[in-house]
C-alpha cells in the first residue's frame, strides 16, 4: 500500500495496451493470487509482452519468459509495470 | 456379460520399487505415462478429494516397478485438499500408498524455467529426482539449444532428454530410473537446492522445533509461506490457535528484513533456477515467429478469433445432435430387435417382463448415451491437445465470468444443450472445485435433446392447429430460453450462497499449438466411455429396474374371473389380433393385385379396335364388382383390430392405474392438480424418472393409445394428426374429480407440463453422473431436490397466470 501511495503514476499491467511491453516492478498482497503469480514467473524486474485482449476486452494474453499465459484484468491490476 | 477388462485391485508389493511423475499440465506428462505404463492401468481415488492418480507397472531390467501419475500441477504449494494428494503422495502420507522410490520431473523443455519451479520443490521431499526434458524437439523448433550434459552437472541430477510422443528416449529413462530408485535412499542426499536467505531458514527452525519432529520440514516450509494455504488449515487443527499467530509474526519478521512471503520463494527458486541453467540454453538473437505466434494472432483476435471459436462450437454442438443420431437410432433398433425376440421366444410373465421391460430397456436405455460421449470427449481430447481449449476458456471468460464462474465453463454448458451426461463428465476440464460444482449443478437445467420429444407432443397437439403459425416456434424458443437464463442465474446464485469463497484464481497458461496424437484422443474417448458405462450405467440400470417393477406390480387382474395376471389377460388378444391382422394384409393384397388387373385390362381397352372393346369393358365391370365386397371385408376388419386394440389398451390401462406406481400418482392428486394435470399425468412424470423421454410413452400406455416411440414422434412432421395427440385433445377429467368431464389438456395444462419438462431433472443417468464425478450423492440429491421445486414452482406459475389470463 505504501508502495502505491509513493509512485502514484506507475501503471498496472492491466493498464497496458497490446503490442506493448513492459517490466514488473511489484506485486500487491500475499495472497492465493499473488503466490500464483509468482510461481507462474511474474516476478520483479521480470518483462512481459501484452498478445490479446479477449473480446469483451478481458482477460489479456501475455508473452514472458518462453511462454504464454492469460491474466483476467483484475489480476492484472495487482501487478505494477514500468512501460518500455 | 463380459466381466470388466480393467486388472482387479492389487495390493502393492512391499518390495517392489514406486516411480512417481510429476509435471505442469501441458508437459506431455500423460503421453509419457501411457508410454511407461503400458495399457494396464488403474485409476487410485482418495477419500475427499476429486482429483485421482493413475497407476500401471512398468518393467526393466528384468524388475516390475509401479509408476503413479500425479495430478499435474504448477506448484506444490498446496491450497485445497486436491492439491495436497501429489505432496502427500510424495512424502509418503497417503494412507494405503508407498512412498515413492524416485521421482520424474517432467519438465517442457522449451519453457524450462518456468518448468523448473516445480522441480527444485520436488527437490525438498528427501526423494531422489530424476529431471525428463520433454519436447526437445519443440524446443529445437524455436531455436533453443540446450546443453543436456551441462545441466545435468549444474543441477547434480540424472537428465534425459525425452521426445514422449515419438518414444525418443525411453529406453534411457527406464535405465535412469531403474537405477536411481535401487539406490534410494542414498541417492536424494547429494541433491543439490535452492538456498533461502539465512532469515528465512531461522524461521523455519524454530517452527519445526514448535510443531515437531514428526511434522515434514517441507510442510513446515509451506507452513510459513502458503498464506492461507491448506497446511495452515491442517496442521491449525492440530495444533490450535497459537500457532497461527507464530506464523503470522514469523512472517511479519520476514517482510521487515525484506524476506516477505510468498515472494520469497519465487525469487529464490528463480534465482537459483537461472544459476543452474546458465549456459546450458542459447537462445536465438531475435525470437524466431513460431506456429503458436501465427495462429494466435488469428484465433485470439477479437473478431476473427470468436467467429472460429463459435464456428467450431457449433461444428461441436452440431456433431452431438446429429451424428450421434443414427448411432443412437441403432441402439435403439438393436434394442427393440432384442426385446421383441426375447418376449417371442420366453414364456410370459414377471422374469420375462424383467428382462425385457427391465433389463434390456435399461441395458439399452444405458448404451444410448455412448455416441454422445465417445464424440465430445472426441472432440475435447483433440482441442486440449492441439492446445485449443486454453484459448477457448480465453475467449469466453467474460462472459462467465458475468454468473460468477470462469471460461472454462463454456463447454460443459454448451454439451448440455445436447445432454447433460457428457456435459456434466466433461467438467474435469475445470480445475477449481468450486467452480467445478456449480457448472456440475446447473448443467442439467439446460435444455437436453430429451425433452425435445415432450415439446414437439405437445406443442403439436395444443399450439399448431387453429393458432397463430409463429407460435409453436415462439413457444419453442421460450422452452429452450428458459434453462439458457436460468442456468446462469442459478449459478450466479450458488456461488453467492452455498459455494462462496474468494474468487477463484484464472491465471491460465495458453500452451503452444502442437499436432494432437490420435493414439490419445482415442484412449481418453474410451476411458470416459468406461467412467460412464463402469460407474454410472449401472446405477442408471437400477433405477430403470426398480420403475419398471413400480410400474409391474401387482400384477394380477382381479377383475379377470380366473384371476389371471394382466399380462396372461393381454396375451388372449394376441392371437386374434395376429390373425386379423394377417387376413388383413391378406385380403389387401389380393386388392391391390385386382386393382392392378384392373388398370392394365382398361389400357389394353384403349388399344383394342372398336368391335372387340365390348368383351373387354364387361371384364372390367366383372372385376371392379368384385373389388367392392373385398373392400368391405377389409373395413371390417379394421375394425375388429381396432376393437381389439382399444380392448388391449384398456386392460393396460386398468394395470397402470393399480400398480404401484399408479396408486402413488393417484394418491399425488391433490399435489399435481394445482399444474393443472391429473393424476395420469403425475404417473407419467413419476414414470419418467429413468429419463425424460418416457413421458411420452407413458402417457401414450395411460390414455389407451398403446406404446408410442419417442424416437417417432421427431419425425412425425403432422404430431397434431397423431393418435397420441388426438388422445390427449379429448382426455377428459375422470369421474369424482372436481372437473369431471372437462377437458384435461387447456393450453395451460400443456404450457405447465412443458415448462414443468424442462425444469425438472427426471433423468436418472444425469444424477448418476453426478454423482459419479462429485463423489458423493449430497449434491445428486440437492440437484434433483431444487430442480424438482423450481419445475414444480414454474408450472404453478404457468398454469395459473394461464388459466388467470386465457380462463
Amino acid at each position: 500500500m505504501l508502495r502505491l501511495l509513493e509512485t502514484p503514476t506507475m501503471p498496472t499491467l492491466d493498464q497496458i495496451p497490446v503490442g506493448q511491453r513492459a517490466r514488473i516492478e511489484a506485486l500487491h498482497g500475499s495472497d492465493g493470487l499473488v503466490q500464483r503469480l509468482y510461481e507462474m514467473g511474474l516476478l520483479e524486474g521480470e518483462e512481459v509482452e501484452v498478445i490479446a485482449l479477449a473480446p469483451m476486452g478481458d482477460p489479456m494474453e501475455l508473452q514472458l519468459r518462453d511462454y504464454r499465459l492469460s491474466l483476467r484484468c483484475s489480476e492484472a491490476a495487482r501487478i505494477q509495470v514500468t512501460p518500455l | 456379460m463380459a466381466t470388466p477388462s480393467l486388472p482387479v485391485e492389487t495390493p502393492i508389493a512391499s518390495d517392489r520399487l514406486t516411480v512417481a511423475l510429476l509435471g505442469n499440465p501441458n508437459t506431455g506428462k500423460t503421453t509419457l505415462f501411457n508410454a511407461l505404463a503400458g495399457l494396464r492401468q488403474r485409476v487410485g481415488n482418495y477419500p475427499g478429494v476429486t482429483v485421482e492418480t493413475k497407476k500401471g507397472q512398468m518393467t526393466c531390467c528384468g524388475k516390475v516397478f509401479d509408476v503413479v501419475d500425479l495430478p499435474g500441477t504448477y506448484s506444490l504449494a498446496p491450497r485445497s485438499p486436491d492439491e495436497m494428494v501429489a505432496v502427500d503422495l510424495i512424502l509418503g502420507h497417503q494412507e494405503g500408498e508407498k512412498q515413492p522410490d524416485v521421482v520424474v520431473s517432467i519438465v517442457d523443455a522449451s519453457n524450462l524455467e518456468r518448468n523448473l519451479y516445480l522441480t527444485t520443490q520436488a527437490l525438498e521431499l528427501g526423494v531422489p529426482v530424476v529431471l525428463a526434458l520433454n519436447m526437445m524437439d519443440v524446443a529445437a523448433g524455436q531455436g533453443l539449444r540446450l546443453d543436456v550434459e551441462r545441466l545435468a552437472q549444474q543441477m547434480a541430477l540424472p537428465v534425459v532428454p525425452l521426445q514422449a510422443n515419438k518414444g525418443v528416449g525411453l529406453d534411457r529413462l527406464r535405465q535412469v530410473l531403474a537405477e536411481v530408485a535401487s539406490h534410494h535412499p542414498t541417492s536424494a542426499q547429494g541433491q543439490k537446492r535452492p538456498s533461502f536467505p539465512a532469515a528465512f531458514e531461522q524461521e523455519v527452525a524454530a517452527l519445526q522445533a514448535m510443531v515437531g519432529e514428526e511434522v515434514a520440514p517441507y510442510l513446515v516450509r509451506r507452513l510459513l509461506l502458503d498464506v492461507g494455504g491448506y497446511t495452515e488449515q491442517r496442521l491449525g487443527q492440530t495444533l490450535g490457535a497459537s500457532l497461527a499467530q507464530q506464523v503470522q509474526a514469523a512472517r511479519q519478521r520476514l517482510a521487515s528484513v525484506g524476506c516477505s512471503v510468498p515472494g520469497v520463494e519465487a525469487r529464490t527458486r528463480y534465482g537459483w533456477i537461472r544459476e543452474v541453467t546458465a549456459g546450458c540454453v542459447q537462445r536465438p538473437a531475435q525470437r524466431p515467429v513460431t506456429w503458436t505466434d501465427r495462429l494466435d494472432r488469428v484465433l485470439t483476435h477479437r473478431l476473427w478469433g470468436t467467429l472460429i471459436f463459435l464456428v467450431m462450437m457449433f461444428l461441436v454442438f452440431q456433431s452431438i445432435f446429429t451424428a450421434a443420431r443414427p448411432l443412437m437410432d441403432w441402439i435403439n433398433a438393436g434394442k427393440g430387435l432384442l426385446a421383441g425376440w426375447l418376449r417371442d421366444s420366453l414364456p410370459i410373465g414377471p422374469l420375462t417382463s424383467l428382462l425385457v421391460d427391465g433389463v434390456v430397456a435399461g441395458v439399452g436405455g444405458v448404451l444410448v448415451f455412448l455416441p454422445q460421449i465417445l464424440i465430445l470427449f472426441g472432440f475435447i481430447a483433440l482441442l486440449e491437445d492441439c492446445g485449443y481449449m486454453a484459448r477457448a476458456a480465453f475467449l469466453m471468460d467474460k462472459l462467465m465470468s458475468r454468473c460468477g464462474l470462469s471460461g472454462k465453463s463454456f463447454i460443459p454448458m454448451l454439451s448440455s444443450v445436447a445432454c447433460a451426461v457428457p456435459g456434466i463428465m466433461a467438467t474435469r476440464v475445470i480445475e477449481h472445485r468450486r467452480d467445478r460444482l456449480a457448472t456440475i449443478l446447473v448443467a442439467p437445467l439446460m435444455s437436453c435433446s430429451a425433452r425435445l420429444p415432450v415439446y414437439i407432443l405437445l406443442i403439436g397437439a395444443f399450439l399448431s392447429v387453429g393458432r397463430p403459425w409463429w407460435l409453436p416456434g415462439v413457444v419453442m424458443f421460450a422452452l429452450y430460453a428458459l434453462g439458457l437464463v436460468l442456468a446462469p442465474l442459478v449459478a450466479l446464485l450458488l456461488k453467492r450462497t452455498l459455494l462462496r469463497g474468494e474468487t477463484p484464481v484464472f491465471v491460465l497458461e495458453m500452451p503452444s499449438y502442437k499436432c494432437p496424437s490420435a493414439r490419445l484422443v482415442l484412449r481418453r474417448m474410451l476411458e470416459s466411455a468406461w467412467n460412464f458405462l463402469y460407474r454410472a450405467g449401472t446405477l442408471i440400470l437400477a433405477s430403470m429396474i426398480v420403475v419398471w417393477a413400480l410400474l409391474y406390480f401387482p400384477s394380477t387382474d382381479r377383475e379377470d374371473p380366473q384371476q389371471r395376471s394382466f399380462e396372461e389377460v393381454l396375451a388372449t388378444l394376441d392371437q386374434p389380433l395376429s390373425d386379423r391382422r394377417d387376413e388383413q394384409k391378406e385380403k389387401e393384397e389380393k386388392l391391390a393385385d385386382l386393382r392392378v388387373q384392373l388398370t392394365q385390362l382398361k389400357v389394353q381397352e384403349q388399344t383394342l379396335p372398336l368391335a372387340q372393346r365390348g368383351a373387354a369393358h364387361q371384364q372390367c365391370q366383372q372385376l371392379e364388382a368384385a373389388l367392392v365386397p373385398l373392400e368391405g371385408e377389409i373395413n371390417d376388419l379394421k375394425t375388429a383390430i381396432a376393437e381389439i386394440e382399444k380392448a388391449h389398451n384398456h386392460i393396460t390401462e386398468r394395470w397402470k392405474q393399480q400398480s404401484l406406481l399408479g396408486r402413488l400418482g393417484k394418491l399425488l392428486e391433490p399435489v399435481v392438480e394445482p399444474l393443472g394435470w391429473d393424476w395420469r399425468i403425475g404417473v407419467a412424470a413419476l414414470a419418467s424418472f429413468p429419463a425424460r423421454e418416457v413421458v411420452v410413452g407413458t402417457l401414450g400406455i395411460i390414455y389407451e393409445v398403446g406404446e408410442v416411440d419417442p424416437g417417432e414422434l421427431s419425425e412425425a412432421k403432422e404430431v397434431a394428426q397423431t393418435r397420441l395427440a388426438r388422445a390427449l385433445q379429448e382426455a377428459k377429467w375422470e369421474e369424482g374429480s372436481a372437473r369431471a368431464g372437462q377437458k384435461v389438456y387447456s393450453v395451460p395444462t400443456a404450457l405447465s407440463l412443458m415448462v414443468f419438462f424442462a425444469l425438472c431433472c427426471q433423468c436418472a443417468s444425469t444424477l448418476a453422473v453426478i454423482r459419479r464425478e462429485t463423489g458423493s450423492w449430497r449434491w445428486p440429491a440437492f440437484t434433483f431436490t431444487y430442480m424438482t421445486v423450481l419445475a414444480y414452482v414454474g408450472a404453478l406459475v404457468v398454469y395459473q397466470v394461464g388459466t388467470g389470463l386465457f380462463g
